[in-house]
């Protein structure tokens, strides 16, 4: 044992177009103006840290349609989750979902997501960055957090908190495919009504019984979506009192374009029409620009018994795993 | 209406309570948001993840494994209800020095000319008042004012700018405020402080808290100079 001494594990041969080190977010600064940041497809990626005995909020790698190239200096257990994607170890194609053995000069590469737009790659241990206020994760507009506040760049070498190498794999091999996105290009996101709904009386149903199509606007603020559009009553204020938002809430700007906002996001003054459930907060930042999506009203109690059911479930999987329940020590 | 009798609860997802104290921006009700607020935290309620006060309203963050939504409604009305018999702590006074106009202060002149007034007319209207900071957000440390002279409501700018530098001071409508990192922003900016905001390592990452006073004082060219390069190292504003 070497204690808490960190050692590289992974060269970046190449980053891709916007990999950050993220975590389940930064807890109870919101408040202050900072947004909870943290992974998109928050299943995926306790999924992948599950995977190699990671307790569920460790530092992990998000990448954004084309994966990093990583060049392991060390003997690591490592997990791709996500979207569907090419994944290859030294050239030869792999599948995803699964604790992978690598050696030191193996070379993995995400090459590209097929189905889906963001892929988690976890490795046993956990990626060593700084906590900041409380989180790993990256928010790169106020560099915080990550790797020096910003995605990775070629060159740059990830260090690990310890090497647990003699680590002998998950205790029971299984992954729920189930629980994560289907990532088909139609997606039916559940949706609870309000914080204003009420200022939508006549434009409720039409919201309701549309498709949309997520714009080329798409990022870890909000998905803007394309599609009919969803007027506010007449006697409804055009913008509200700046008040907070959530990942999963739904917003309607004057133009009439829902906007679902994500994590990068604290406060805004449009009124929002609905929330999505918190498992389709993960859905949807699966989603890619042109896909469609529609919404299902969901009402509150129903939202609960189910992430009561989906929260039972996750759990069974991470004790199967053999994964931590809380961060270690 | 102002101050409603009772707070409005509205569902924010399903993990969210949206707890509504009034419908307009005022002292008295962003008081009452606070004063709520801090009584949420006290009580230290099993579920309650976060919180965050905003002019009118708190979002109060739950884990429906650990607590029934229901419930929840109950110990937040019977909370509202004891509102007016705790006292807030005396607010901080934060003191900012601001260079206003010139470069760093490029719409000024705008602000001036749309009132009437002169450009050191501005400065001494908006460095006199003490302003309230009524809620933080935006971004990261992005104080929203309240108190800003009636005579110096502007409209936002008609385009946002995609990058505003960190440290400056902006009006939009009745509001003032500034940005403590740098980012896209619509408000008229009439001068920058050298001052840093964000210290993201310190216990309390920023200067001031939801809640603290804010005076603004003028300072000259050559003083945001020497401040800056005392906060900064020697990098250029």
């Amino acid at each position: 044992m070497q204690g808490n001494t960190e050692i590289p594990i992974l060269k970046v041969l190449d980053p891709g177009p916007m990999t950050t080190v993220q975590d389940l977010g930064r807890i109870g600064y919101q408040a202050l103006g900072v947004p909870v940041s943290g992974a998109l497809d928050q299943i995926s990626a306790m999924l992948a840290n599950w995977l190699v005995g990671n307790w569920a909020g460790e530092a992990l790698l998000e990448a954004t349609f084309m994966g990093p190239k990583l060049e392991a200096m060390e003997d690591l257990w490592i997990s791709v989750t996500g979207a569907r994607a090419i994944i290859t170890l030294n050239g030869r194609e792999i599948e995803g979902s699964q604790p992978i053995r690598v050696k030191p000069g193996d070379i993995l590469w995400i090459k590209r997501a097929l189905k889906g737009l963001r892929v988690y790659v976890a490795v046993r241990g956990g990626i060593a960055v700084p906590r900041v206020m409380g989180s790993y994760c990256t928010y790169v507009q106020a560099r915080l957090g990550g790797i020096q506040g910003r995605a990775l760049i070629k060159g740059d070498t990830l260090m690990a908190k310890q090497n647990n190498k003699d680590w002998a794999g998950p205790k029971e091999m299984y992954f729920p495919y189930d629980l994560v996105s289907d990532f088909e290009p139609e997606l039916t996101l559940r949706a609870i009504p309000g914080p204003q709904d009420y200022h939508f009386r006549n434009s409720i149903e039409l919201f309701y019984s549309s498709t949309f199509k997520v714009s080329s606007k798409a990022d870890r603020m909000g998905y803007r979506l394309e599609g009919p559009l969803i007027p506010k009553d007449l006697d409804a204020p055009q913008s509200i009192i700046s008040e907070p938002s959530m990942p999963g809430s739904i917003q309607v700007p004057p133009d009439g374009n829902p906007i679902i906002l994500l994590v990068e996001q604290t406060v805004g003054g449009y009124s929002k029409i609905a929330t999505l459930i918190w498992q389709d907060v993960s859905r949807i930042a699966q989603a890619r620009p042109g896909d469609e999506v529609r919404f299902e009203r969901i009402e509150l109690t129903k939202a609960h018994h189910l992430y009561k059911e989906t929260w039972k479930r996750l759990n069974d999987l991470r004790e199967r795993l053999g994964a931590p329940s809380h961060r270690p020590r | 209406m102002g101050l409603y009798e009772e707070p409005i609860l509205r569902f924010a997802g399903d993990r969210g309570l949206l707890v509504e104290l009034g419908d307009e921006i005022a002292p008295q009700i962003n008081k009452e948001v606070r004063i709520l607020n801090l009584l949420i935290q006290r009580s230290n309620i099993q579920g309650v993840v976060e919180t965050i006060p905003t002019y009118r309203s708190i979002l109060v963050y739950y884990d429906p494994l650990e607590i029934d939504v229901k419930e929840l409604c109950l110990i937040i009305k019977k909370l509202a209800l004891q509102k007016q018999e705790i006292d807030l702590t005396e607010p901080k006074l934060v003191e900012i020095p601001v260079c206003y106009g010139g470069e760093l202060g490029p719409d000024i002149e705008f602000v001036a000319q749309y009132h009437n007034l002169a450009v050191e007319d501005v400065i001494r209207l908006h460095s006199e008042p003490l302003y309230q900071i009524y809620m933080m957000g935006f971004t990261p440390g992005f104080p929203f004012l309240g108190g800003l002279p009636e005579i110096l409501e502007t409209p936002r700018l008609p385009t946002p700018r995609l990058q505003v530098p960190a440290g400056s001071v902006g009006i939009a409508a009745r509001q003032t405020g500034i940005y403590p990192i740098t980012s896209p922003g619509g408000w008229n900016l009439i001068g920058r402080t050298p001052i840093r905001l964000f210290f993201p390592e310190r216990e309390e990452p920023f200067l001031y808290r939801p809640g603290d006073l804010i005076k603004f004082r003028p300072i000259s060219l050559e003083e945001f100079r020497d401040i800056h390069a005392r906060e900064y190292g020697d990098s250029d504003p």
